[in-house]
């Protein structure tokens, strides 16, 4: 089932958060949002964060590096990592062409959802988009 | 993520091909008091054209400094780390501005120019965020050399080097004289449909091919004219970013990176660059000096393993110890893998095998010759 991103929340750091119900616990998937990747451009690396790493909203948890720049990657709520996409690094190329599915980094199982209250809906992310671009 | 460069253009100038940035939907940023373009497209697909095809490069915000009199080269001679006196008409040197202790204040070109109407001056290229510098460092010299006419021609004039391959081939066309008659490091004064160029074969990507200055008023339709003419054969604009990318894999030093007033030329590995025996220059008895000791740190390339690049100042080790840092680095696009220049530590820059820290993790890395990458014969 494909994403869309018009039901995601963002975080102002361009993070893009998909809240869940697995098993019973609140699951936030996250990936970085088409803007940034755009913004971006040529994407050479990307550090993962470990399974099982305790995370505060706000905490970074890994970081993008494009050809000119690194970009700490932050999460946007409390929680621990559940799940990373490990084969997401050799393929920067599909995190480019489908950044809301094939390049989604991290899952995190929530710990405290009140971060997720700050988080901007699609229409709000995109007001800050337009206005920084 | 962070948002990455400000995106304040307060106080900045730019360049006379600034419209024409904008309109090709350029990513614009400050650099050395300028608006540039980092990017129009994709760095790396830019970086690629160059090494396949040619590329263009808007680089105004260079420092043109013109000295006019007889006595310019007795003033370049004591200012420059090269003999200017005795260049045939004609010819470009790579030099240094050094202080009294041998410290770097630049890295020049300068060259020996004759006009249309048989006059003759000397032309210095400088970096931009060191004119000021320059001429400030410049001027207080003047007083010895009253003949010595001193003018920064940088706002008169726009600079575009065009770099590839394919450069030559295209470029023989637009110009009275057919610039790939030029020999390496060669400068002639021509025109471009009527209107003057002085045109070079020199440039910053490690491909052959040319730089030109031209009026500010007539950058844009020279710039047309060449992007029209290599058309077909794959020409494209490219910014700061590529322009990054292509001289460090050329293995160039890049003033604030490799070079600084703490370095002398013999440590940033320059001594090509500096002729000592032949007079008296600012900075000339430090040189000396630092080429009788041996020089403490010595400019080493390094790949890197993997896929992450290490940037300027992370720490290099070798045997667990800190010898030195990064001063470049960054992925190599025509090699596929992460590349970096770095000071060392003599005592060790003849090892292969270092590590570099990246923010807290230790990548492997191998040391190879200078530079990465060297054009096909």
């Amino acid at each position: 089932m494909s994403r869309d991103k018009t039901k995601l929340l963002y975080a102002e750091t361009h993070e893009w958060v998909d809240v869940a119900e697995e098993n019973g616990q609140q699951v936030a998937t996250i990936g970085i949002s088409d803007f940034a990747i755009e913004q971006l451009n040529d994407l050479v690396y990307m550090e993962l964060p470990e399974v099982g790493k305790a995370l505060d909203a706000g905490d970074e948890f890994g970081e993008v590096e494009s050809v000119k720049a690194v970009s700490p990657l932050y999460s946007p709520i409390a929680g621990e990592v559940t799940d990373v996409h490990e084969g997401l690094p050799d393929e920067l190329d599909n995190l480019n062409s489908d950044p809301f599915n094939f390049g989604w980094i991290v899952k995190i199982k929530i710990t405290d959802a009140s971060g997720l209250e700050s988080l901007m809906d699609y229409a709000a992310y995109q007001k800050q988009c337009a206005e920084s671009g | 993520m962070t948002a990455s460069e400000s995106t304040s253009t307060a106080n900045l100038a730019t360049t006379p091909l600034d419209a024409w940035h904008r309109e090709a939907g350029a990513k614009m940023v400050p650099f050395a008091g300028y608006e540039m373009p980092i990017q129009y497209d994709s760095i790396v697909k830019e970086h690629q054209a160059c090494r396949s095809a040619a590329a263009l490069f808007d680089v105004s915000h260079m420092g043109r400094l013109r000295f006019d009199g007889a006595s310019s080269e007795a003033l370049l001679d004591r200012l420059l780390t090269r003999k200017v006196t005795g260049m045939p008409v004609g010819t470009v040197r790579y030099g240094m501005v050094c202080n009294e202790d041998g410290g770097i204040l630049d890295d020049v070109l300068v060259s020996y120019l004759k006009t249309p109407s048989d006059s003759h001056y000397h032309l210095l290229v400088v970096n931009a965020s060191n004119r000021q510098k320059i001429i400030d460092w410049i001027t207080p010299q003047l007083d010895d050399f009253p003949d010595v006419t001193f003018s920064d021609r940088t706002e008169l004039t726009a600079m575009i080097a065009v770099q590839g391959p394919l450069a030559m081939e295209v470029c023989k066309r637009l110009f009275s004289f057919d610039p790939s008659r030029l020999k390496y490091y060669r400068a002639t004064i021509t025109d471009q449909f009527s209107k003057p160029a002085i045109v070079s074969r020199t440039g910053y990507t490690g491909e052959d091919g040319l730089e030109l200055i031209v009026r500010a008023e007539e950058a844009t339709r020279v710039w047309e004219n060449i992007m029209l003419a290599g058309r077909d054969a794959g020409f494209v604009p490219a910014g700061l970013g590529a322009r990054d990318t292509l001289r460090m894999e050329a293995g160039m030093p890049l003033y604030g990176h490799e070079l600084n007033e703490t370095i002398n030329p013999i440590t940033a590995g320059l001594k090509f660059a500096c002729s000592l025996g032949d007079r008296k220059f600012i900075g000339r008895d430090a040189i000396e000096a630092a080429l009788a000791n041996g020089p403490k740190q010595q400019r080493i390339g390094l790949f890197l393993d993997g896929k992450r690049p290490a940037r300027e100042e992370s720490p290099v080790l070798c045997e667990g110890k800190v010898v030195g840092n990064v001063t470049s680095g960054g992925p190599s696009p025509t090699l596929g893998r992460p590349i970096a220049m770095a000071m060392v530590d003599t005592s060790v820059a003849e090892n292969e095998h270092f590590e570099v820290d990246i923010r807290g993790k230790l990548a492997a890395a191998t040391r190879t010759s200078l530079p990465f990458y060297r054009r096909p014969a």
